[in-house]
């Protein structure tokens, strides 16, 4: 575990700190935003840092910008680099924070004095749906099965996933709740990452495990393990797993990623980035890059994504009392 | 049989002179990054990303591969020389490692890490050739109360490093066990230790505290007392092992390996926990327990055996169910995603030519590797000649430079320079360092699991007994604890019977 953990602390680095070659593919085009930069509030290889680098490719190959720079800043679910963020980025007109759901959860979780509102909302990009999963040979058939286990004894059902307090927490508080149970009595088992968290609930550690899709999907496939319900409001294409809502259990969570620009940026430079989003949205370029990935295209700028975090706040705010984190 | 076929064709895919090439790429970067504390192979390989645009994927995962395997390697030489870990896997190294060095024994400090590392090395890959799929199922049945309990066993190795007062250690282990708590609690999300500071929000690197402790206490302990400089020796006649270095050093090989690898196998298993094991493991069966602090070979040659054996075992849940357990692993399954390949307990059914040819790389790097570092052993050694205070001021920049390279962060250099200093004072007044590393990994490490074991079990402190790994390995702890404390107690009382009341 601590390897894991010393490595993730190490790799918190920014790539400009060591030029490996990144200028694979760098094409001389027409464009509006010479280099863009990006900043990732976390260690490189994890979504955000792919979302960055994805969004490098495709605007590149979109030849919508020469070329960009990825500043990583890890820790914390991105409390540790949104204050470097608002504080020494402020005003830069070129820069863009990728940012989600966890940032959100994290930031009230640790209390932070820095907002997640003291940013500038451009877009949300993309989104992945969480699965609720029970090993292979676990007795518990569907979502009715394992909230009547719940409610009969919340402390015989042990739920896995990532950090307390982030977006699997915050859908089984969601879960216990809108099945009229307590959330503070949810069991939940906090592991660094989804592999560990994977291996606990393959060796029927727990009782069930909640994550995003793309992590859990393989073992799905496989057989290995069974997936409840997934966290979508109409089931999604590909993916043949009930919404918890057909199921009664009226959940709906989507851990989404965006990104925003500094605080203090001129109302030109953000309309700018908003277009430039925008376009890489519609580029054949970043549909291959979410085809690969499988990710959800959940495209949104401007107001009504700046009015969206807002009640994002409120509602994980919300959830996060009732599992007694905030 | 089938498993041979296999493996024979993923020599094939290796041996082409462009995968060989990448291999000798890999190795050599691993090698580097190894070197320097604070670069290690997860952000390397991450930074590396982005080839997979445009190198097919069975070269880019024979380079992740030789990264990954070089960088074991490599932290050991900066550990021995300059007791600078680059790695946390390589902190115990550093104990015998840098004694022997400064006994003008350094050549045959880093033949015998690289021996180690060669053999143990390839004992792991074959263990993960043959064994994968029967390990994977056993380490699945690992719990969190069984967990915990490994580390109560784990936590006997500290008494191999407790030095002439068991006060003062456990003292040292006590200021690890406050380290280790630093940061946000994992169970429950809430910040521990942290001053309002957002840099220690993710916890103190252990890093950070071992370079601390051993490279700055150590200089800083040196500058104080000028005298102590002629301490180093000069290397001695060809430097290389001796026979009895040979025979020192097998069977810490060989043991070294048998612990690591398992270990590597465990979902939170880690490559630093094995090394402690291993460490102790030595001083217990070497026959010159007395060297172990003064420069005993056994206390290199396991532990580095130990570090290689577990990094193949943590590509065993990797390759075996699409289990990623370490950074390094994480990023290695990213990276399987840029090719479109979906990383899962299928991926050796659907891409057996890139998972045996990423093995059969693992066999070929391994030799690299030796070929490498054998012919450089005695020329890094020669970096002890520089004379004391040079070589001291340029440990100092390296540790400085490696640490601000870690997170870019000044609080970390802050960090470096408070724990330097209390490094110094410890050496001073004769406390022993390494109990501060263990405990600052092994505590946040049961901690957690004890408490995921709480939660599951609903508060019943029982799944401790009531589950026979957690049972066995519980009683292994006890006999090793009280073992010999009543075996000493019963020669006492046969030699003189008439004192046995006084000693209760």
């Amino acid at each position: 575990m601590m390897q894991r953990r010393d490595f993730i602390r190490m790799a918190l680095y920014g790539s400009a700190a060591l030029s490996l070659p990144m200028a694979f593919g760098r094409s001389a085009q027409a464009q509006a935003i010479d280099t863009l930069k990006l900043f990732v509030p976390a260690n490189p290889g994890g979504g955000w840092d792919q979302t960055a680098r994805s969004m490098e490719q495709a605007l590149k190959a979109a030849g919508l910008i020469k070329g960009a720079q990825v500043t990583n800043v890890g820790g914390a679910g991105g409390a540790v680099g949104l204050p470097q963020f608002v504080n020494q980025w402020k005003g830069q007109g070129n820069a863009l924070m990728v940012g989600g759901m966890v940032m959100v959860g994290a930031l009230i979780a640790n209390r932070s004095p820095i907002k997640l509102t003291q940013v500038t909302p451009i877009a949300r990009l993309t989104g992945e749906y969480q699965v609720v999963v029970v090993p292979a040979n676990s007795p518990h058939k569907s979502m009715q099965d394992l909230i009547a286990a719940f409610k009969a004894d919340p402390s015989k059902v042990s739920w896995a996933g990532g950090s307390a307090g982030g977006s699997d927490h915050i859908l089984a508080g969601m879960i216990a709740k809108a099945s009229g149970g307590d959330p503070k009595k949810v069991a939940y088992v906090a592991y660094p990452g989804g592999g560990p968290a994977q291996a606990a609930l393959l060796g029927a550690q727990v009782t069930c495990g909640i994550s995003g899709y793309g992590e859990f999907g393989e073992q799905i496939k496989a057989g290995k393990l069974r997936a409840l319900g997934i966290s979508a409001d109409k089931r999604q294409p590909g993916i043949d797993i009930p919404t918890l809502k057909e199921q009664g259990v009226d959940v709906e969570l989507v851990n989404w990623r965006g990104v925003f620009a500094p605080p203090g940026v001129k109302p030109q430079d953000r309309d700018a980035m908003i277009d430039l989003m925008a376009k890489m949205n519609d580029s054949p370029a970043w549909k291959e890059q979410l085809k690969a990935k499988d990710w959800t295209p959940l495209f949104l700028a401007g107001d009504d994504y700046a009015r969206y975090i807002e009640a994002e706040n409120k509602r994980i705010e919300g959830i996060l009392t009732e599992l007694g984190l905030a | 049989m089938e498993t041979l076929g296999f493996l024979a064709d993923g020599f094939a895919i290796a041996l082409q002179p462009a995968n060989l090439l990448w291999a000798l790429l890999g190795v050599t970067l691993g090698t580097a990054v190894g070197v320097l504390p604070g670069l290690g192979p997860a952000l390397t390989i991450a930074l590396l990303l982005p080839i997979t645009f445009s190198v097919p994927a069975t070269a880019a995962f024979i380079l992740f591969a030789g990264i990954y395997y070089g960088a074991m390697y490599g932290g050991s030489t900066t550990s021995i020389l300059l007791n600078t870990p680059g790695e946390s896997a390589t902190i115990i190294t550093a104990l015998e490692g840098h004694k022997m060095a400064r006994q003008g024994r350094a050549a045959a400090a880093l033949a015998t890490a690289a021996i180690g590392s060669f053999v143990a090395g390839t004992i792991g890959i074959l263990g993960l050739t043959f064994l994968a799929p029967p390990l994977v199922e056993l380490a699945l049945q690992f719990g969190p109360a069984d967990y915990f309990s490994l580390m109560v066993v784990s936590f006997i190795a500290v008494s191999a490093v407790l030095g002439s007062s068991v006060l003062r250690g456990l003292t040292s282990l006590g200021l690890g066990l406050l380290l280790g708590l630093v940061g946000i609690d994992m169970q429950t999300g809430q910040p521990r230790f942290t001053f309002g500071l957002p840099e220690l929000l993710d916890g103190i690197n252990v890093i950070v505290v071992a370079v601390g402790l051993f490279a700055v206490g150590e200089t800083l302990y040196l500058a104080a007392r000028p005298k102590y400089h002629g301490s180093i020796a000069p290397l001695k006649g060809r430097g290389w092992m001796t026979r009895s270095d040979w025979a020192r050093s097998w069977k810490a090989w060989l043991r070294g390996a048998a612990l690591g690898f398992p270990f590597g196998t465990l979902p939170a298993g880690g490559a630093e926990v094995p090394t402690f094991v291993s460490y102790y493991v030595e001083k217990k069966l070497s026959k010159h327990p007395e060297e172990f602090g003064h420069g005993a070979i056994e206390g290199v040659a396991g532990p580095e055996a130990a570090n290689n054996a577990s990094a193949a075992g943590v590509l065993v849940p990797m390759l075996a169910l699409g289990l990623p357990t370490s950074a390094t692993a994480a990023i290695m399954l990213s990276a399987f995603q840029s090719y479109g390949i979906n990383p899962g307990p299928l991926l050796l059914q659907s891409q057996p030519e890139l998972v045996w040819g990423l093995i059969a790389s693992l066999y070929v790097g391994n030799v690299i590797l030796l070929i490498l570092n054998l012919p450089l052993a005695g020329l890094w050694a020669k970096v002890l000649a520089i004379p004391a205070p040079w070589l001291y001021g340029g440990i100092l920049v390296f540790a400085t430079i490696g640490t601000y390279g870690i997170s870019q962060s000044p609080i970390d250099l802050i960090l470096l320079y408070i724990i330097g200093g209390m490094g110094y004072l410890m050496r001073r007044f004769d406390y022993p360092t390494a109990p501060v590393i263990i405990g600052m990994i092994l505590g946040p490490f049961a901690e957690q699991e004890f408490r995921r074991a709480m939660t599951i079990s609903g508060g019943d402190l029982t799944v401790f007994v009531t589950r026979p790994l957690s049972l066995t390995l519980l009683i292994i702890a006890a006999v090793l604890l009280l073992g010999p404390i009543l075996l000493r107690r019963r020669m006492v009382q046969r030699r003189s019977p008439f004192r046995h009341h006084h000693d209760n």
